[in-house]
């Protein structure tokens, strides 16, 4: 049966995937931020994962208020990499995990979370600069896993709640397990932490606030369920919202983690970034 | 779009606009708009003529000006939400620190030191 092996969350900023274009991870402005890696690159050199589950938000690239959904999940053969508007680089598509993407909404609706199943899903930063991240050259990565984009609404409120999240992920982790393949898989959940692009408090970061989450995330993600959604809003930012991938992503990895590495840093971007590893027992 | 009773879940938070169903509604138009710049035939067509691209989604009044006036608190007053509008700013090359600035009366490198002053 199928294996889930760790999760990993990072800042998904869009100016990353400039910076990694344009090779500047020693540059004093981007070390601090790169040098929370070269742990997961190893960590990720050893797992061999076959799958990577990408938790992740659209930004206005795969979905507009037309038709918004709160959870929807890829079910493609491939994800392309489109034009977002302001000139990120161009990279091949992604290559997708069908059968797998149907075993989980299978699994996802039969556990009652009614997703939005997309098997067409144009992909912005949000999917991208964590798999670059993690997979450097991505999707030309040697090593690149298939994969299963899922994205959670953090455009237009009402967004899920912190608890609904992490249900969703714990949800996910069933439908992963029972995934009927001798399967390693990596979960993904990326976003945050707290930042504030819009309106007199653009710029707002609360490092005291994102301590507390990365300190609760690891020891006691049920703790954090007790966060409204405007406090939420308040607190991490107006866009700090994509906490709730984190959430997700927690939830996948099951109650027996170890946290192998954490980093920290203020600001990249208008961001707080955050990066964190956690192994699942085995 | 008048207040209507049972649309307001959300209680004040300073500097921030809940971008709810109420505020998707009042901003469909301009999101739309600013949505389609994802594409450079459209931030073409836009550059072209700007007035017949506004006409063309249907914006009103308060948000053509706010377009011309390349005012992003007014843009967000009418609904525009941030991550449309940066699709919007995307044309003028502005990142997200330009246009932090630009709501908060900083300079580019004002608002960059604030962030800074935050770590």
């Amino acid at each position: 049966m199928a294996k889930i092996l760790g999760g990993i969350s990072t800042s998904h900023i869009p100016s990353v995937g400039n910076a990694i274009h344009n090779g500047l991870q020693q540059d004093p402005y981007w070390k601090p931020f790169f040098d929370g890696f070269p742990k997961v690159h190893k960590w990720v050199a050893d797992a061999k994962p076959d799958y990577v589950i990408n938790i992740y938000n659209d930004h206005g690239l795969g979905f507009f208020l037309d038709r918004m959904p709160t959870f929807a999940i890829g079910a493609a053969h491939e994800y392309r990499v489109e034009d977002e508007g302001w000139g990120l680089p161009e990279l091949d598509p992604f290559p997708g995990a069908p059968e797998l993407s149907w075993h989980i909404i299978e699994s996802m609706v039969a556990q009652e979370f009614d997703i939005t199943s997309c098997q067409e899903l144009a992909v912005d930063h949000g999917f991208v600069v964590p798999m670059q991240l993690f997979w450097p050259g991505a999707p030309n990565n040697p090593d690149m896993p298939r994969t299963v984009p899922i994205s959670a609404n953090t455009v237009q409120h009402p967004i899920p709640t912190l608890k609904r999240a992490l249900d969703f992920g714990r949800a996910l982790r069933k439908a992963l397990l029972s995934f009927p393949e001798d399967a390693r898989i990596v979960v993904l959940g990326t976003g945050g932490l707290s930042h504030q692009l819009d309106g007199e408090r653009a710029g707002f970061i609360n490092k005291e606030f994102d301590q507390y989450c990365l300190e609760k995330i690891v020891s006691d993600p049920d703790e954090l369920t007790k966060i409204t959604r405007l406090e939420l809003v308040e607190k991490a930012g107006a866009q700090g919202t994509e906490f709730l991938m984190w959430m997700m992503m927690r939830g996948a990895v099951g109650d027996d983690v170890t946290e192998l590495t954490r980093n920290y840093h203020i600001p990249i971007s208008n961001t707080a970034a955050g990066t964190l590893l956690l192994e699942c027992a085995q | 779009m008048h207040d209507m009773p049972g649309f307001d879940y959300h209680t004040n938070i300073p500097g921030t606009t809940v971008f709810d169903g109420k505020m998707a509604m009042k901003g469909y138009a301009l999101n739309k708009m600013c949505y389609s710049f994802n594409k450079k035939v459209c931030r073409d067509e836009f550059l072209a003529d700007e007035e017949a691209y506004m006409e063309k989604f249907g914006l009103n009044e308060r948000q053509k000006t706010a377009i011309r006036d390349r005012n992003v608190l007014s843009m967000i007053e009418e609904g525009g939400n941030i991550y449309y509008l940066a699709k919007f700013a995307g044309i003028f090359k502005l990142g997200v620190q330009d246009v932090g600035g630009m709501q908060t009366g900083k300079t580019t490198d004002e608002f960059k030191a604030f962030l800074q002053s935050q770590a």
